[in-house]
Formats: structure tokens, sequence, C-alpha cells
């Protein structure tokens, strides 16, 4: 069968496992005793297994077989989670993701895992190196010999429903003869006919364990049936190599009785089979932990609802937008011509049309925008790990990550925001000592919040940290020589804090695991100015430092000012425009050869953009007022000449094709309501 | 036996030349062009071709033939090599014909005052009909372009 069809399927539901993996491990390691989330974890590594199975790609079902080993034996209480075990949990989560990446490049998803499997295989073995201490590790199993059962809340309370209704409730003990060869068969053969004239409300070693062989010679269960005690032993006795078996009817004393019993045992050697090292409260800890992951796991199911969504390629939406943009071309030609016609019932229509499509193409837009959360995801993860190999303790709250943005803007705004949150816990947040010795939690917080405001989408990271010295920056800034000593008495305390963004600045003092990659905050600033937006910073000495991006909502659909030049029009982005004017022939200066007019106090150049572009048939030299159009780049600013404005309107940024990937002054094109295209002036090309 | 491909005719002044047709998306009539400023001499401009942007190139500027007005004949190929969409403004499109492979020569050093490197080829039709194979990846080729700007200049 061909599975390519299903790839992008696959790759896309393995990405979300992937996510959903993450987010959970994450929720568990906040929350360690926490089973539900390891039963969530198993059920995603589950089905990542066997979709990745069906698909053909060994490796990753392999591993993913790995970590569902490891999970089982948490989910089941034979393993308590660790630092070990989430490292190692976390690394096979790293190397699955590049696994997935190399099929999603082609690949075949190959790749060395041996040390991650191995690891895997020795903490299933119980073996797990220093820190935890073995011991701790051991299945429980091996440890309690006496065979008690523990009940739990919910099975206490089914025995003595059952009790109420006039059932019999039997404690059974089996042991199975030690000569047995194939024992988890008479283990079966036993359940077998148990469950055929009764139920089994809980067995101890668990129902898997025994089918995997994974006990001794005996098992005990409490049964709820009809039949008496001596029967059912009797019946158990005829199955083959059965060495002995006591069964014992229980009434509603014994039963309290014997639950009391259990509890008291799987209390008792509690601190013997645990290693002196490791946590004494483990089991005190885990009966309770069990009722309150009992009493969780129902909100958490019923909270998470699949969403209704549907995937599309984005290719399409693409097409859907041509197609759109093709309609309201025509919509444009079908009011001419109806306005030419005069017939009210095709101006009514028309009119009608003209509704439908504005309406049309509002849902079309919408289509492309996409939740930060799909960026923000990945963040909650990093930040752990960085934490880590830091050596501080971080939290990193998240709020709107439902806040929309177009699909364009969240493939650029990734790695900025990455390099943003780097800095934060690097450079933003104190050691654990510093910022216990200036009276501060142990633990720092890092904020990172989308929100909505007017046109823009603004996102912010926000630590507790020490905060940014302006005086610190001042100095650095005049050792790398980017400003004087002069120049820096100038400097208000805000102004130096925007010198982070200069080029080659880094305050980084010891290069770290973290920083020191060569990528300084100016290029975090020129990507995001790229993408139209902008980036500020904010601090205060001691108490933090925030980093506000501000970004448009979208970048193929931005607000401009269309312009004649001569026979030609052109589009120029109202963001980079500070105002229009109109000035006289009489106000244009000429200072060294070069066109300046007062603009403000201060003097700006004139650029003619007829000449810039060899556009014919105008010169606004010869005009006795020209219109300008004030632009700004940064601080500079410069003065475009240009014959008349048509208007301001909202349009689609369309590239000039492969072919012409770069055009000098041309930032890319748009097509008019008249169908014709318009280039977009890239106004950074004339202030350099 | 070599196959047979097909090949879209079209005319620059007295020459015929041949396209592959599966390298041509759609052949259309003379539409608006904005000019795009400060890019090569014969790229004519850009036009809107249902809502996708896309270069055009006077492909009698691209060879050096003197530029003609635009007629009813007139016609824009476009054209899809290397994920490149470009259109070409020829002086007329009309014919598809069936060519064996075999049939098409190697190109003799000069043809029509085009430089061969822009051939693939040269094919016979019939008595006295001569098809000009365009090579398109070298008609598009920019670094060569840039190339021979810098040795004219």
């Amino acid at each position: 069968m061909d599975m390519n069809q299903y790839l992008s399927m696959f790759i896309d539901e393995s990405n979300d496992h992937l996510q959903s993996l993450n987010e959970s491990m994450m929720g568990l390691e906040a929350n360690p005793e926490d089973i539900s989330i390891v039963q969530v974890i198993f059920r995603s590594a589950h089905t990542l297994k066997g979709m990745a199975a069906t698909m053909g790609f060994e490796d990753l079902a392999s591993l993913t077989h790995q970590m569902e080993n490891v999970l089982d034996l948490v989910r089941n209480n034979k393993l308590r989670m660790q630092d070990f075990i989430f490292d190692t949990l976390f690394k096979s989560l790293d190397a699955l993701e590049s696994m997935v990446q190399d099929i999603t490049a082609g690949g075949e998803g190959k790749a060395d895992v041996a040390a991650i499997v191995s690891a895997l295989q020795a903490i299933v073995r119980g073996e797990i190196p220093a820190a935890g201490g073995a011991a701790a590790a051991a299945p429980a199993a091996e440890a309690s010999s006496d065979l008690q059962i523990t009940l739990d809340e919910f099975q206490y309370s089914v025995l003595e429903q059952s009790l109420q209704e006039g059932h019999q409730v039997l404690y059974i003990d089996v042991a199975i003869r030690k000569d047995c060869q194939l024992k988890a068969v008479r283990a079966y053969m036993v359940f077998d006919l148990l469950e055929r004239s009764g139920e089994v409300v809980k067995s101890f070693p668990s129902v898997q364990d025994i089918e995997q062989e994974k006990f001794d010679y005996g098992f005990s269960l409490y049964y709820i049936t009809q039949k008496g005690a001596d029967e059912m032993k009797s019946m158990i006795m005829n199955v083959s190599e059965i060495d002995n078996v006591t069964a014992v009817a229980l009434d509603q004393e014994s039963l309290a009785q014997m639950a009391l019993e259990a509890a008291a045992t799987a209390e008792a050697p509690a601190p013997v089979q645990t290693a002196p090292a490791a946590a004494p409260e483990t089991s005190p800890a885990a009966p309770a932990a069990r009722e309150e992951s009992a009493a969780k796991a129902a909100p958490t199911r019923t909270g998470s609802a699949p969403s209704r969504t549907i995937r599309v390629d984005i290719e399409r939406l693409d097409v859907l937008m041509n197609l759109f943009s093709e309609l309201l071309i025509d919509r444009v030609r079908l009011e001419q011509l109806a306005s030419e016609v005069q017939n009210s019932d095709l101006t009514e229509t028309v009119e009608h049309m003209g509704r439908v499509s504005g309406d049309l193409q509002n849902i079309v837009m919408k289509l492309r925008m996409v939740p930060v959360d799909t960026v923000f995801n990945r963040f909650p993860r990093m930040v752990r790990d960085l934490a880590k190999s830091l050596d501080k303790k971080i939290d990193l709250i998240v709020t709107g990550a439902e806040t929309e943005l177009d699909r364009t803007v969240i493939d650029e705004i990734g790695d900025p925001l990455v390099h943003l949150l780097r800095n934060a816990v690097d450079h933003g947040v104190e050691s654990i000592q510093d910022r216990v010795a200036t009276g501060k939690p142990e633990t720092g917080t890092v904020n990172l919040r989308a929100f909505h405001s007017g046109n823009h989408v603004f996102i912010e990271i926000e630590d507790d940290g020490a905060g940014i010295k302006p005086e610190k920056i001042l100095q650095s800034a005049i050792k790398k020589g980017i400003i004087t000593q002069e120049q820096a008495s100038g400097y208000s305390d805000d102004e130096a804090i925007q010198l982070l963004f200069a080029p080659g600045f880094s305050t980084a003092e010891v290069i770290s695991d973290v920083s020191g990659r060569g990528v300084g905050l100016d290029v975090v600033k020129s990507k995001i100015t790229s993408l139209g937006g902008n980036v500020v910073v904010y601090s205060t000495p001691g108490k933090g430092t925030n980093f506000s991006v501000q970004l448009p909502l979208t970048l193929s659909i931005i607000a401009a000012m269309l312009v004649k030049i001569g026979p030609e029009k052109y589009a120029i982005p109202l963001s980079s425009i500070v105002e229009t004017g109109i000035v006289k022939q009489t106000q244009i200066r000429t200072i060294h050869g070069s066109k300046m007019i007062e603009f403000r106090n201060s003097h700006i150049p004139l650029l003619s953009l007829s000449r810039f572009y060899s556009i014919p048939d105008f010169d606004e030299s010869t005009e006795e007022e020209t219109e300008i159009i004030v632009i700004r780049k940064g601080e500079r600013m410069a003065a475009l000449a240009v014959q008349d404005f048509i208007g301001q309107n909202e349009i689609v940024i369309k590239n000039l094709g492969k072919y012409l990937p770069e055009v000098q002054g041309i930032s890319g094109a748009t097509i008019l309501g008249d169908g014709q295209v318009a280039l977009i002036i890239d106004p950074n090309a004339f202030i350099k | 036996m070599a196959e047979d491909i097909k090949v879209i005719v079209f005319k620059l002044g007295s020459e015929e030349y041949g396209i592959e047709v599966d390298k041509v998306q759609t052949i259309e009539r003379m539409m608006p062009i904005t000019r795009v400023p400060k890019t090569y001499s014969f790229i004519k401009g850009v036009i809107n071709l249902r809502g996708v942007v896309i270069p055009v190139i006077n492909l009698r500027g691209r060879f050096g033939i003197e530029e003609a007005d635009h007629t009813d004949q007139t016609r824009v190929i476009i054209v899809n090599v290397n994920e490149m969409e470009v259109g070409f403004i020829v002086d007329s499109a009309n014919d598809v014909i069936d060519l064996n492979r075999d049939s098409i020569d190697t190109p003799p050093e000069v043809v029509g005052g085009i430089k061969a490197k822009y051939l693939d080829g040269v094919a016979k039709i019939g008595e006295d009909r001569l098809l000009i194979m365009l090579n398109l990846s070298e008609v598009l080729n920019k670094s060569e372009i840039v190339q021979l700007e810098s040795l004219e200049g």
C-alpha cells in the first residue's frame, strides 16, 4: 500500500502528539505524583507508536515502545518519577522530534538512539544512576513479599455494595506448584474460570503482570460471585498444577478489617524498601496522591474537549486568496457596467454581490490567522531546559496564547522570541543565591504575554530579575566604540537601555551555553522591524526587565497610501509614513547639491521618485507645488516627491515572482481594484 | 526510435521557435503590463495573471532583436521553469506540432543572430520550415545576463 498520501497527516499528527507529550511531561514534572497525567502521556505515546509502526518508521516506533515500557511501570505505581527518568524521557522526546523532522524533510526518520534506548531499558530494569538511589526505583512488587492487596476507595465501595446486595465477596489466594512450566497459562486458566462465574475486582499482582509472568508462584484477589467459597476453591483446584487455594468469604466487618490491615502492611515496609537516601514520604504520599489524581482526572478529561477544526494546506489558502482577488476585480467591472446600463435590478444584484464578497473577504483573511499558541507552545520546554542548565528556578507564565496573528508573521516571529526568552532566562533572572540574597523568592518568574491593541499585536517578555543598569550599558557601549564619552553624557536612562539593540552590543560578560552565539539583540530588532514591527525595552533595576514586541496583525495585508507619479501608480506602506504635505518650489533648498526641505525645525532630504524610478512624463521640478510624503526609518526621515495622492487603501502584498526576487527600492506588488499591478515602494531603500 | 514531443510554436519576426508543451503553463493575449524600474532592460514589467504577479520578458529584447509594436497577434506565453513563472512576449503563437526528438539537430554556431547557447537545437519540419528549439533555463539564466552586461559595458 502506498503510504505517501498519509505522510503529511502522519507528520502533522506526530507533531501534535509530540507537543502534547512535551506539555504533559512538563505538567508531570510539576506534579510527579499525578498518575492521571502519566495515563495521558502513555496514551499519546501509544498512539504515536502505532502510527509510526503503520507508516513503517521502525526506529520511531521502537523508541516510543521503550518509552511506553517506562511509562507503564510508572502508571502502575511500580516506578516513581524522578529527575533521571524525566531527563531521559525528555531526551527521547527530542530524539523523536528530530526523527519526525527528518521524515518531514523527506528522510526515513532514522537516528542513532542507542544511548537513549539503553537508558530507558536500564530504567525499566530498575537501574537508575546515583542521585535518586537505586532501590527507590526498584519495582515495589519485589519488596512486598506479603501478598496483601491494597484496595482503593472505589474498589472498596464496590465490594461493600456487592455485599449489601447479597453477593458473596471472596478473598482468594492461589499458589501454583513450583515446578509449573507455564505459570502464566495456569493463572490465565484460573482467571478464565473465575470470570465465568463472577468478577475479579482487584488482583495482586495486577492482571497485566500476571499475563507477562511477572509474579512469583502465587497471587491473590478480591472476587465477587454468587457461589460459595468452598465451591470456588474446588473449582480452582481442578485446574492442574495448582498447589493450594484458600478462599475466604468476607462480610462487611472482615472486609473493612482486611482493607485496614492491607493499608497498614503496605505502609509499614515502605521505609525499608526505599533506600535511605530516597524521599521517606514515598509511601505515605502515594495513597493521598492517588486520591488526588482520581479527583483531578475527571475535570481534566472533560476540560480538554477536542477542538472542531480541520487542517488546510496554506497553499490552498493562497490559491483561495488569489481567486478571491480575481472575484473582487470582476466585481469592480460589474459595478462599472451596471452603472452604465442603469438597470435597477442589475444594480441591486451587483450591490448585493458586493456586500457578500466583502464578508467573504473578511472570512478568507481570518482563515489565515493562527493563534500565537503555535509558537508559544515550545517555550515552556525550552525555558525548563535552560533553567536547568543554568541551575536556576524559573516559572514561565504564558498568557494570551489564543491571540491571533497572520500565518506569515507567526512563521517569522519564532526566532526573535526565542532569543528574547533566552535573554530573560540567562541575563534577566538572577541565580538562586543572588535572588535569596536580595530577598526575592528562589523561583524567578518570566511572563510571556500576547495581546491585541488596535491594529497591532503586542508580545511582552517580562522577567522579575535584576533589571538593567543604564550606567553599565553606557560604559560598555563606550568601551565597544558604539558611542563616545561625550555622547554618553547626553543619554537619558531610557535611551541608554535602548542601546542594547545597537549593532555589536552584548552585555554578556561570560559566554555561556545559552548566549554568546554571535547573534545580538540588534538582529532581533532588525528582524522585527523587517516584519513591520518594533521592539522596545523597559527596565527597573532590581525589579526586572520587559521586552515589548509590537507586531502588525498581518503581513499579507497592509494599509498603504496609493500615489500617482506620471502614468504609474505606487503604494507606500502607511507604517513608514510620518505625514503628507505640499511644499512650494521656493521652499526647496539645495545643500551640497542635494535638495532639502525644512520639516519641523530640521532639514530633511527631498528625494525624487520620478528620477529614482526613471518614470516618464513627470518631473516635479517643473511644478509650482510638490506633493510630498515624509517617511521615516528609525530616527531618520526623508521626503518623497509624488505627483498626486490617490488615497489610503488596504492592499494585499504579493511578491514579484521568483524570477525577480529583489528589485532596488521595491518591496513587492499589489493588485489594484481594476486588475492592474501596482508596485510597493520600500521606504527603507531611501534612507541609508 | 526516439519519442515524439509536443511543441508550442511561436514567431519572433520571421523566425519560428519552439518550446516543449509541458513547460508552458498558458498562452495569454496581451494585457496591461506594469513597468518595474531598476531591473534588466528586457524585463517588460509584471502582469496580474489571475491574482499572481508574474514578470514578463520581452523575448525580442532578450535576443537582441529590434523591438516591434504589439498587435492583435501578440501573445504572452507563461512558462514554468525551475519553479519560476515567467511570461514571454512573442509576436504570435498559434501552432502545436508533434516533433520527433531525432529530427532536432544540434544548433549551428549562429542562428538568426541568437547566441547558440540559448538554443537546444534546430528542427526541420517538412521541406523548408526550420524550428528553433529554445533552451529555457539558459534564456532565464540571470547570472549569465549579468556577465554579458558587464562585458559589454
